[in-house]
């Protein structure tokens, strides 16, 4: 998926600097970003390359995808009333539901196993407000293009404007589990501030979204 | 630290993350708790925190300071619990190693949902497990105990 991504982006890349080509001149050189590991996240900078602002905006959205799509951060974003968990996705164990409020139900809430913090002996993952992302915000199974118009939509992204999901992906403490996830997990590629300025960088090029597929 | 414990105040010297279920059995004596996987995934060591259900097994001693904590030896008042009368007029346990996670986490439900559907009862308990495969009856105590009609329902 990841590979798969990094397509995306260097075709949008490739895209950009076809289309910006006009009649009778020689076309530029396409634009090649540099392939990030799956550990990585590009810098802002590297997108200066695109010169065309949508495509650019629309660029950054793949990257910042990227970690949307992390299960770090999908597994708790499920399109139904169950989470997932690990890597590779699995159904929770035990089988907890969201209940009313996305933080189970009386006697099998996430807080009675989640804490806190992560733990170290028994493994139990644990961050503040550790609960589900609620329906509307269903990431699972989603198209980059469903996400990014998702994340810009207040009823769909828990009213937030814009400067609100800046602000929210830079400095929530659940949101920031992911890049340390205790145990032996796999953290979300970069850092939470790299996401944060992606997301920035996203915003200030006019929040552009790549095409939405189903 | 200082907690409350069944409705008693303890003070323990202990290291903050000590699980909880080890400061009840080893420390303070009491083992009502059991422990099960010791990984929350059985519910066996399910324990009150202000009325929550946590499982104490993963579940640091620190969590428990400022709040009051109720185990199984505490659940009843003056009187067995309803539940604890429903489960033995069914005769629900086996083995009965389970029982006391399943009382607390069924507690747990029936003070915040009174009249429960199977459905209700079905999510909140879907996390304690039994290898003597006793669901059925405690599904239908968990029904005596809050009134509600068991008929139609296998048992």
């Amino acid at each position: 998926m990841r590979v798969g991504e990094l397509f995306v982006i260097i075709a949008i890349a490739i895209a950009v600097a076809l289309t910006s080509c006009s009649g009778g001149q020689r076309a530029p050189t396409p634009v090649v970003l540099r392939a990030a590991g799956p550990a990585e996240l590009l810098a802002v900078s590297e997108f200066d390359a695109i010169s065309n602002r949508a495509d650019r905006s629309r660029a950054l959205f793949g990257e910042v995808a990227r970690v949307l799509r992390h299960p770090r951060c999908i597994n708790c974003h499920p399109d139904g009333d169950s989470p997932h968990q690990r890597f590779a996705m699995e159904p929770h164990d035990p089988p907890v539901v969201r209940g009313p409020a996305n933080n189970g139900v009386p006697g099998l809430e996430c807080t009675t196993c989640h804490q806190t913090h992560n733990q170290q002996l028994t493994r139990v993952p644990g961050a503040p407000k550790w609960q589900l992302a609620p329906i509307d915000m269903a990431w699972f199974g989603k198209s980059v293009g469903y996400l990014c118009n998702e994340l810009k939509d207040p009823k769909r992204n828990g009213g937030r404007t814009l400067a609100k999901i800046i602000e929210h992906v830079s400095s929530d403490e659940l949101v920031g589990w992911a890049w340390h996830p205790g145990a032996d997990r796999e953290p979300a590629p970069g850092t939470q501030a790299q996401l944060g300025a992606l997301v920035k960088a996203w915003v200030d090029t006019g929040a552009e979204c790549p095409e939405e597929r189903p | 630290m200082k907690i409350k414990i069944n409705g008693a105040d303890q003070t323990l010297d202990v290291d903050p993350e000590m699980p909880l279920l080890w400061a009840l059995r080893d420390v303070l004596g009491l083992t009502g708790t059991k422990y099960g996987c010791g990984e929350a995934l059985c519910g066996a060591c399910t324990v009150h925190l202000d009325g929550h259900a946590v499982r104490a097994c993963v579940t640091p001693v620190s969590r428990a300071e400022g709040r009051t904590t109720t185990t199984i030896e505490g659940l009843a008042g003056a009187q067995k619990h309803p539940l604890q009368q429903a489960w033995l007029d069914l005769r629900v346990p086996q083995c009965g190693f389970c029982q006391a996670g399943q009382l607390m986490t069924a507690a747990a439900l029936l003070a915040v949902k009174p009249k429960p559907t199977d459905v209700e009862i079905d999510q909140s308990m879907a996390g304690n497990i039994c290898r003597c495969g006793t669901y059925t009856r405690i599904r239908a105590a968990i029904k005596r105990a809050a009134g509600v009609s068991d008929e139609g329902n296998s048992k």
